[in-house]
């Protein structure tokens, strides 16, 4: 009886633990069907009046709804609504920490300079409070990745409805990233130097730094390992081409040097993150296939003088140089703002972007950046089904309104810790 | 001969000078009665009396007569000074001569200090009145002579350290003297700054307007000393009571910080005289309008060096014009009707004051009105007759020069303190510049001698050819060596009426007489050097309000303005207006209605726009130049209308949001914050023009993490409070004081002012409202039942994250709520922050307002308003209202602006799309009637700044091939405010 009762205690207490986040959604087991939506496919193509079809997690059908094909599974009735990819962020951190300013929570900074053999992956928190907010506007995968240092870490790409990182994975250790020096640098005035902006005498040196770090890993990697080393082991991917080297760096000439140093060592895979001034550079970019993740329209303009809306014409200043743009999220409060990156790229599009291709930025692009275009990213047939219904326009934030989302074919939750205080206290304050 | 007999009288002037009755005992007694002559010079006797051909007459360092015809008395020495001029010497108001800074002692503690260090003294360290600069003087040689050879004669110095620094001195350069003779004034003025004391590790005040309000409390208290008030004693108290009737001189530096120190001198009848920063010119009518006498420096900053592009970019244009525009302060001063002395303060070489004036001087400031600053001005300030001028009884303080002292070529050849000379260029070496030709051994030369003084210098040619010598002239001697090819020629020569006679040594020993025949002056020179004037004729750009690349160059005026056939958004039971005209006139919303017209309007299109109310920000911190006072738990004495910045670019960017009012709060830093400012967003205006008329009156108050310092740090825990549990004794300990405090004051009996208590009691009787920062819910009813206790009301709950916890309790207190959109997870107090909260609070019948507390989301806060309709369902309208007519009612403006009604403010917004839309974009925001954005005009503002710029760059990289002296690049960092930004 005793043993009885502490057995019902634990499953209360299990049961309790288990309310409190969201329970990811099994397998899919039967097929669906939406129709009638507009489909905005992630390439920058829209059908209207659409009918998708998935089922075993792919995607089998995208096209017309006036196809008369028969309806597989569950059909929703999506009419007047708007179906989307789900929404990638490259360069995101959300798992890595949970409270800002909680210590204890905070796990995306490790000590040490060059660090490529840290993973994000194993300190991905897949039941963060953060994490879950992500999904009621559309924001399905991510690729979480470590800050600090000049060789921060790996990072893995995760879809964000999942009992552990495990299961979250997408793609593991995708690609390593990499803060690139500046070449100005400013006198610390506490210390009684002269603050002004000066050419850092160092730069030469830490770019130097950063080339004799990756010949030697080539060379170790290219000798017998007899002794390990695990950090120079961790850049293998980047010299074979199945890893990439995401390059944070922003201004013309750092930008160039960043390439040109990369290249030398015989890395090409590589991904500029922020990128201001990238379009000076334009052509290096498109020559070396060379993408650019740029950093969130919600931002203040640089200088004084900068046009008022000069951060929210980067991605259209860009896109207009023919490079591919992808939207990170890297800065102050990264993580509970990741969800609002769709208005990112409505402001974007608000600024001279085309919608579709702001879109593209979000879906086809981040997919492409994080080499995962071939699973996700776009509907099309044959890739994974992971989308949503928008009550509209899903870069807007009135009509960013999800009924249903899917991961992988399966039909997840679009409750959240939030939504649940919400109902509560919606319904004490309603219900009186 | 009697010029040798001058110099030995001026040899023992050191002796002539000991004591009248002190004894003596290397050599004979004699005394200082030697009366000097200086005859046939021009005298300017003060700026504007100007004698030709004068004499003056010098006793006792004193003038005995000065004058046209002064008689000579028997037995006077007389300097012959026929072609030289006589100014009375300068004076320096500002300077820290003799007085060494004091140094920050060692500390090892990290702990903020709370209370003062001293006792016996004010309750804060920073305030010095007590401070005396001559119980720390000592003579300074070095600098005397530097100043000397400048022209100054006398200078005030002080003790630079603290908000109130004590009296300083007035001293006299005369290092032939003693400080028995040379101190004209132990106590000429007292001294204040809004800076803090090094002696002191004392937190209060950490801001600029916590010194305001320090220097306020601290006025009040000393009167209410010396009325007997006090049971304690008070050294500091007594001596700012004792310093009273001394000149006030007060260190601003930046032009608003000039204004804030004089607002805090005309609320106690005092006008400071105020050292500002030489950037007066960019708000001169704001800088007269004080009535202040400024000192002003002359620190010409370098050129930037913009060779390098990269770098030259991060240079913003205010910083690139102020290169360009600083040199002409004087001048704009001087036409603005502004009175000025200058100072060599905060130049890095007292040598280049003269070159920096110079170039004022070519920038069109008037020679005499910088004799005036450098006389007549200062002597005025310090309220001196005796100095600044040569009238008879004058301290004998004055220049001998060649000619105007001003000009570029004129020598300094003495500097007479109190009557002793001090000689600078020596008046006897005779002028020897020019061409001369001679021959030696058969072969001509010309030599050409130029320069100054004892400094003239020869250098030779024969034919095109430049010969090697050397060349020396000293003593009335020449002394030159040829170095033809190797062969050695050396010339002993004096001058002499045609040029020079002498003899020559030649190679072989042999020796020759010598004579060089002067050439005549070619007069040509002259014409060349006019026309290279004009063609240098300096570019001056133009100065904008404020004086940034996007400053308004002419203000916006009120217009009448017809908007046709436009959505309108009234904010109002209305709702939407399809295809509607609305007429603005005078400053108000004059009419609203369909086929309007008006006279004289011009005439908008708004098909297929959207006309709403400007956007008002309930919690905002751009436009300051601070946010909090840390230094105590409660800093309701001060308040953010002291410390508004108008020149913050930011507020351009706010009104490109369609962001016309803000209300500008205080800091998180403390339970108990500052009042706050309540602003239209009139870029360009000043400070007092942005800030409402009979402005309702606010405090911020604070709760949670913030006020507990949760994330301070381990070396901030000794602040109470450290607890919910204390954060709640400190207001119902304050209000229970402030009540005490209020009926003392209406019954009549005498009591200490307090503006802290003041600002309190006001609260207590309704007449000041309550804006409170606020996270989690236990809090936030804690301070309803608080303000309950006490018979008032929170007027509003800011940030008001849990607000839907309790929503129930805030509808029944009647309080109103302005939150985030959607913040969240930066703190633990934000665990349960729910983007649903304004849905929730607004269904439960609280005014509800979205805020920004953040410089970028303020600038597109009608997405955020829109994001309550994706969290909770809100309806477009009232989705709408929360950034328009519901903050205006929490900030009790509503009356005012906040919607569209006939009457109101014409505070508008036109709009590209609907505004909840992520698309839309505001094409002009209207204040009063005036426009602050257009979008077009930003275009054209645009190409503006990239034209200015390359033209300042062009300057720039011209002086730096000249050969001037160039500065690395600086980017200006703008301070980002938070709620807890110290």
């Amino acid at each position: 009886m005793k043993k009885h009762f502490i057995y019902s205690l634990i499953g209360l207490f299990i049961s309790v633990n288990v309310m409190a986040q969201q329970t990811p959604a099994p397998v899919q087991s039967s097929a669906y069907s939406i129709e009638g939506a507009t489909a905005h496919l992630g390439n920058g193509k829209v059908i209207e009046n659409s009918l998708i079809m998935f089922n075993n997690g792919k995607l089998t059908f995208v096209g017309p709804a006036t196809n008369k094909m028969a309806r597989q599974g569950t059909v929703i009735n999506a009419k007047g609504k708007h179906v989307y990819p789900g929404f990638i962020v490259p360069n995101a951190s959300l798992g890595l920490a949970e409270v800002d300013a909680v210590r204890a929570t905070r796990d995306f900074d490790e000590v040490g300079p060059m660090l490529p053999h840290i993973r994000s992956l194993i300190a991905y928190n897949a039941e963060s409070k953060v994490v879950e907010s992500m999904r009621p506007n559309g924001v399905l995968i991510a690729e979480i990745t470590p800050r600090g240092g000049t060789i921060s870490g790996t990072s893995s790409v995760m879809q964000l409805d999942a009992w552990n990182w495990e299961d979250a994975a997408i793609k593991v250790d995708n690609g390593i990233h990499m803060n690139w020096p500046g070449s100005f640098t400013r006198g610390r005035w506490w210390l009684g130097e002269d603050p002004a902006l000066k050419p850092d005498k160092n730069y030469p040196k830490n770019i130097q730094r950063i080339k004799d770090y990756f010949m030697k890993a080539k060379q170790y990697l290219a000798g017998d390992k007899s002794e390990k080393n695990l950090a120079y082991e961790a850049t293998q991917g980047l010299f074979n081409g199945s890893q990439k080297l995401f390059i944070h760096v922003s201004g013309h000439k750092e930008i160039t040097d960043a390439i040109n140093t990369a290249k030398a060592v015989g890395i090409n895979n590589i991904v500029i993150a922020h990128g201001d001034g990238a379009d000076k550079v334009a052509d290096l970019l498109i020559k070396n296939n060379i993408p650019v993740v740029v950093d969130r329209a919600h931002r203040i303009p640089d200088n004084e003088d900068d046009d008022y809306d000069l951060p929210f014409r980067t991605a259209k200043i860009l896109l207009d140089k023919g490079i591919t743009v992808a939207i990170g999220m890297e800065g102050q409060m990264e993580r509970m703002n990741t969800r609002n990156i769709p208005f990112y790229a409505g402001t974007y599009a608000a600024y001279g972007v085309d919608k579709e291709k702001a879109v593209q930025m979000i879906t086809g692009n981040a997919a492409k950046v994080l080499g995962i275009d071939d699973m996700v990213g776009t509907l099309e047939v044959g890739k994974d089904a992971t989308l949503f219904i928008s009550k509209g326009d899903a870069l807007d934030m009135r009509t960013n309104i999800l009924s249903d989302a899917f991961i992988q074919g399966r039909k997840i939750s679009l409750e959240t810790h939030q939504t649940k205080l919400w109902k509560r206290y919606d319904k004490k304050i309603n219900d009186k | 001969m009697r010029k040798l007999l001058l110099v030995l009288m001026m040899l023992s002037v050191p002796l002539l000078q000991a004591q009248e009755y002190f004894p003596t005992n290397t050599g004979v007694k004699t005394t200082k009665n030697t009366t000097v002559a200086f005859t046939n010079a021009k005298i300017y006797v003060s700026p504007s009396q100007i004698i030709k051909k004068g004499t003056l007459l010098v006793k006792d360092g004193k003038v005995v007569n000065v004058g046209k015809s002064v008689r000579i008395p028997k037995g006077v020495k007389t300097v012959d000074l026929a072609g030289k001029t006589i100014y009375p010497s300068f004076i320096d108001v500002y300077s820290n001569f003799g007085v060494k800074k004091p140094r920050r002692p060692r500390s090892n503690s990290r702990r903020p200090q709370y209370d003062a260090e001293r006792t016996g003294y004010y309750w804060n360290d920073h305030i010095r009145p007590e401070t005396d600069a001559s119980t720390q003087f000592s003579f300074d040689n070095g600098k005397a002579k530097q100043l000397v050879k400048a022209g100054f004669g006398v200078v005030n110095t002080h003790v630079h350290d603290g908000i109130v620094r004590g009296n300083g001195m007035l001293v006299a350069l005369n290092s032939s003297s003693n400080d028995a003779y040379r101190i004209l004034d132990k106590r000429s003025a007292q001294y204040l700054s809004f800076s803090k004391s090094v002696l002191s590790r004392q937190s209060y005040p950490t801001s600029r307007m916590g010194a305001m309000a320090l220097l306020r409390q601290m006025y009040l208290d000393a009167d209410w000393y010396s009325n007997g008030g006090a049971k304690n004693k008070d050294a500091a108290l007594e001596a700012l009571n004792n310093n009273k009737n001394l000149k006030q001189i007060f260190e601003a530096g930046s032009v608003l910080d000039a204004l804030r120190a004089d607002k805090v001198g005309d609320e106690f009848g005092i006008q400071y005289t105020i050292l500002g920063d030489g950037l007066e010119f960019e708000r001169i009518s704001d800088i007269k309008a004080t009535g202040a006498h400024m000192i002003v420096p002359i620190n010409f900053r370098n050129a930037y060096d913009v060779s390098n592009p990269l770098l030259a970019q991060q240079i913003s244009l205010g910083d690139m014009r102020r290169w360009n525009q600083e040199p002409s302060n004087l001048a704009m001063l001087s036409k603005g009707g502004v009175p000025f002395a200058l100072t060599t303060h905060d130049l890095k070489s007292v040598a280049s004051f003269h070159k920096n004036l110079q170039k004022a001087i070519k920038r069109g400031f008037d020679k005499t009105k910088a004799l005036e600053a450098l006389t007549s001005v200062p002597a005025k300030i310090l309220g001196r007759t005796d100095i600044g001028n040569l009238n008879t009884g004058s301290h004998a303080n004055f220049l001998i020069t060649n000619g105007d002292i001003f000009d570029k070529s004129t020598t300094l050849f003495e500097n007479w303190v109190q009557g002793d000379r001090h000689v600078v260029n020596d008046m006897s070496i005779q002028d020897i510049t020019g061409n001369y030709s001679f021959s030696v051994d058969g072969k001509s030369f010309d030599l050409a001698v130029t320069g100054k003084g004892a400094k003239q210098k020869g250098s030779l040619k024969s034919g095109d050819k430049k010969v090697k010598s050397k060349f020396n002239f000293a003593a009335g001697w020449i002394n030159m060596t040829i170095n033809d090819g190797g062969h050695f020629t050396r010339i002993v020569a004096q001058p002499n009426a045609s040029g020079m006679t002498g003899t020559v040594y030649d190679i072989h020993g042999d020796e020759f007489s010598f004579s060089a025949t002067k050439k005549a002056m070619k007069k040509k020179k002259k014409d060349k050097k006019k026309s290279k004037k004009k063609k240098d004729a300096p570019v001056v750009v133009a100065v904008s309000y404020p004086n940034i690349g996007l400053g308004n160059v002419t203000q916006p005026k009120q217009e009448t303005i017809l908007i046709k056939n436009v959505t309108v958004w009234t904010s109002e039971s209305d709702g939407i207006l399809e295809n509607t005209d609305v007429l603005l006139k005078d400053g108000k919303i004059a009419q609203i209605g369909k086929n309007l017209n008006a006279r004289r309007a011009k005439v908008i299109d708004g098909k297929g726009k959207h006309l709403t109310a400007g956007i008002i920000d309930e919690h905002s911190h751009i436009a300051a130049s601070a946010i909090n006072e840390a230094g105590h738990n409660s800093t309701a004495e001060v308040t953010i209308e002291d410390v508004v910045n108008p020149d913050d670019i930011n507020i351009y960017r706010n009104l490109a949001g369609g962001v016309t009012s803000i209300q500008i709060l205080h800091g998180s830093a403390n339970p108990i914050g500052g009042r706050s400012a309540i602003v239209k967003l009139k870029w360009g205006e000043n400070a007092d023009a942005m800030i409402y008329d009979n402005t309702p009156k606010f405090i911020k108050f604070a709760l949670g993490e913030n006020v507990k310092q949760s994330n301070w740090g381990d070396n901030n825990t000794i602040r109470f409070p450290q607890t919910r549990m204390g954060t709640e004794q400190v207001f119902v300990d304050y209000f229970q004081r402030a009540v005490e405090y209020d009926k003392k004051k209406k019954s009549g009996q005498p009591y200490r002012k307090d503006i802290e208590l003041e600002t309190l009691a006001e609260i207590v009787n309704k007449d000041r409202f309550i804006s409170c920062h606020s996270y989690v819910q236990s809090e936030i009813n804690m301070l309803m039942k608080v303000a309950e206790r006490f018979n008032f009301n929170i007027n509003t709950f800011t940030h008001i994250l849990e607000g839907y916890k309790v929503a129930d309790k805030m509808k029944e207190h009647g309080v109103g709520g302005s939150t985030f959109s959607d913040w969240w997870a930066y703190k633990y107090e934000v665990n349960d922050a729910i983007p649903f909260n304004a849905a929730i609070m607004h269904d439960a019948g609280v005014t509800v307002a979205i805020n920004s507390d953040d410089r970028e989301m303020s600038r597109r806060l009608n997405q955020e308003a829109a994001k309550t309709i994706k969290y909770g369902g809100m309806s477009e309208l009232d989705a709408w209202n929360t950034v328009t007519i519901n903050p205006a009612k929490l900030l009790h403006i509503d009356n005012r602006t906040g919607s569209i009604k006939v009457g109101k403010d014409a505070d508008v917004v036109l709009w590209s799309h609907n505004p909840l839309s992520i698309y839309a974009k505001a094409e002009k925001t209207i204040i009063d009637g005036k426009v602050y954005f257009d979008i077009d005009e930003d275009m054209k503002k645009r190409a503006a700044i990239k034209k200015e710029k390359s033209q300042l760059i062009n300057m720039m990289l011209a002086e730096k091939m000249n050969g001037g002296k160039v500065q690395a690049p600086r980017k200006k960092i703008l301070k980002n405010f938070h709620c807890d930004t110290e």
